[in-house]
């Protein structure tokens, strides 16, 4: 009797099972987000409200405030979503066909590494046109050698992208290092002057190019991704290697092709970050954009126009956060990681909502007993 | 020589704490990118709790050596094993991508380390309880040279070294072991044998937070004598490569950890102008055993099969 019923009760079914859903209706999933976000929103008023003691109203209309409140605010609240968009779509092509490129950051950086190689070294020797097309190269040149490595040893010994890439951020920190303490030597900071001169003509202000230049690169990346061949073997070789190889592509040509084009964004992003807007190259430089890009990218399904406003939303977020928080006397920018990190959490899991649907399980008891 | 060996030896225990932390989650088949966030919250726990005891006392000199240690693990756990949660609850249960989450739990845990160090944490009686937590063992300064090198260490040195080898002992002679390998090369099958999946999965990445999280304690409490600075997340990375330059064994990631301890503090000890580059060395030599491995492609070097995928029963 007693082994009867703790047999029944180890057989006995959760109250609840999973299945997977395909094709639910692309408005829905898109609520199903936008509730995430608004829940997420909801639970970082609350946060705040403990942590730093704010009154969720006027929290959320200082981050409007930290945006909007005047001309500069909205002017680096525009340069900072393109220069985000403009990594996340350096590492979009990769991502479609499933290279985890953990190393914006360290393509990104060798770009600016490389742009301001060229500022200091050709700056008043050379012509400054001939300068100028030093830069660009240099900048795509080193973008593309830093993304390649990796993809190589992706694509001919399957070593792992996501931590060979990851070492490489570092290895690219590192010369940035070595070479400002030559550059630099003699200031006390260790920083780089920036070099004014040598630096790219402007349009209005030091941000208008830069933001054109990282449309434009939208643009194509989206025509490049939806319509182009290229575009169509990457979204095979992500979804099936086998298949790929089966029809006929090349595989290893396709992973390599993508990261050298992943490259050459990063290092164009790279040259606007040196070239366009500092003049020179710190090792923060790149400020984790390469990772927070890899977010924004997978939260918009790696589509190019999708990440427009996904990245408005999230640098939105990033800069409202930090002037709320000094607002509310906190010292320091990394509360706004903090909330950030909150409303990742909350997209990250809404997917499941998206690709599986909860169902009870029916009594089987009853069941049973008929 | 003799500092040199010393400061390798407390650096590399941080690399250490994370590689193993790191293994046992990995081994359930959960690349966790979130283990730098996590041993900085568990540092940040860890400063926590300790300054909560010492904020309690009224003289610092009351407190007492079992407490302090007491405080700083347990605080430190709890947070590190909460962020571990939220990490096992998205992949595990929700089963979000991995890489995505990992990277959220790095900006989430290292953003709300630095708002808790600088905003919540009384950092005034850090140091006082940190010379606690590095008091030696009574017999290391009779031993000489190696008493000093060996010994002169507090009990988090040698606590991670423990736990490495119970680790290793754990996973190669153990059934939870080679069930929770099971789990990580193949997930359906051991789902076949019996084996609770989602529990296999869960609980080593808690534990393993709970590791790594320790390694960011020591790092704060011990080795920067209590003072903080940012270095956590930047160790964590190269923690988590360590895993690969230990190819997933606890036993070898204790000698191999020790070694990216020499090489990350070599720099200070070289002069001239190419010490910088030294600094690379510990990601240079990362990549080569990343390469060297996969280019061998022998069955024993290799991470777990399952490694980074999501496990859902009904998929084919």
């Amino acid at each position: 009797m007693n082994n009867e019923l703790t047999k029944e009760r180890s057989v006995r079914e959760p109250l609840f099972h999973i299945e997977k859903q395909d094709g639910l209706a692309s408005w829905k999933a898109w609520l199903i987000r936008g509730g995430a976000v608004l829940f997420a929103l909801v639970v970082s008023g609350i946060v705040s409200a403990i942590l730093i003691k704010a009154n969720p109203f006027e929290f959320f209309a200082m981050i409007f405030d930290g945006n909007f409140g005047g001309t500069l605010r909205i002017q680096i609240l525009l340069r900072d979503t393109a220069l985000l968009l403009g990594v996340s779509i350096a590492i979009v092509p990769a991502f479609r066909m499933r290279f985890w490129n953990l190393g914006a950051n360290g393509q990104v950086l060798i770009g600016c590494l490389a742009t301001t190689a060229c500022m200091f070294y050709m700056h008043g020797k050379v012509p400054q046109g001939l300068m100028y097309v030093c830069m660009i190269l240099a900048s795509v040149v080193a973008g593309a050698v830093w993304a390649v490595l990796p993809a190589i040893f992706k694509a001919f010994f399957k070593t792992n992208e996501s931590l060979f890439t990851l070492m490489m951020n570092y290895i690219a920190q590192g010369l940035v290092v070595y070479f400002l303490n030559i550059w630099a030597k003699d200031n006390p900071t260790g920083q780089l002057d920036p070099i004014w001169d040598g630096m790219f003509p402007q349009l209005g202000n030091q941000y208008v190019l830069p933001i054109l230049v990282v449309a434009v690169l939208t643009a194509l990346m989206f025509v490049y991704l939806q319509f182009s061949k290229q575009g169509y073997e990457i979204s095979v070789v992500g979804e099936s290697e086998n298949t790929a190889r089966y029809v006929g592509i090349n595989v290893k040509k396709v992973i390599i092709r993508t990261m050298i084009i992943s490259g050459v964004v990063c290092g164009i992003m790279g040259l606007l970050l040196s070239g366009f807007i500092n003049g020179n190259v710190s090792r923060d430089m790149v400020d984790n954009r390469g990772f927070t890009a890899i977010l924004v990218a997978w939260m918009s399904k790696f589509n190019p126009l999708v990440m427009i406003g996904v990245s408005f939303f999230v640098v939105f977020m990033d800069r409202g956060v930090i002037q709320a928080g000094r607002h509310f006397g906190v010292t320091n920018d990394a509360y706004a990681d903090i909330i950030t990190g909150i409303i990742f959490f909350f997209v990250i899991g809404c997917e499941f909502f998206i690709g599986y649907r909860l169902r009870r399980n029916k009594q089987k008891k009853e069941e049973g007993k008929k | 020589m003799v500092a040199f060996l010393i400061s390798t030896i407390s650096i590399g225990v941080v690399f250490l704490y994370g590689c193993v932390g790191e293994i046992l989650t990995e081994k359930s088949g959960n690349l966790n990118l979130g283990i730098p966030g996590i041993m900085s919250v568990g540092a940040a726990g860890g400063c926590l709790g300790v300054s909560l005891y010492m904020g309690g006392l009224s003289d610092t000199a009351d407190a007492n050596y079992f407490l302090v240690i007491l405080s700083a693990v347990l605080m430190s756990a709890l947070f590190s094993a909460a962020l571990g949660a939220v990490y096992s609850f998205l992949t595990v249960s929700l089963r979000c991508n991995q890489n995505v989450t990992g990277l959220t739990v790095t900006t989430f845990g290292v953003g709300l380390t630095t708002f808790m160090m600088e905003s919540v944490v009384d950092r005034s009686r850090l140091s006082a309880a940190s010379t606690l937590i590095k008091l030696n063992l009574p017999f290391a300064e009779s031993l000489g040279v190696v008493g000093e090198v060996f010994f002169s260490h507090g009990i988090f040195v040698y606590l991670a070294i423990v736990i490495a080898i119970v680790c290793g002992w754990i996973l190669n002679r153990t059934r939870i072991g080679l069930n929770l390998r099971a789990v990580g090369e193949n997930p359906a099958a051991a789902d076949a044998a019996g084996i609770n999946v989602t529990r296999y999965k869960y609980v080593p990445t808690c534990v393993g937070s709970v590791i790594a999280g320790l390694g960011g304690m020591f790092y704060i409490m011990d080795r920067s004598g209590g003072m903080w600075g940012y270095g956590v997340e930047a160790i964590g990375w190269l923690a988590v490569a360590l895993v690969i330059f230990a190819l997933w064994r606890p036993i070898v990631s204790i000698l191999g950890s020790f070694v990216f301890g020499a090489l990350y503090i070599a720099p200070n000890y070289i002069g001239g102008a190419n010490r910088e580059l030294f600094a690379l060395l510990p990601y240079v030599v990362t990549v080569l055993v990343l390469i060297l491995t996969s280019v061998l492609n022998s069955r024993e070097t290799q991470p777990p099969a399952a490694l980074g995928l999501a496990y859902f029963r009904e998929e084919r």
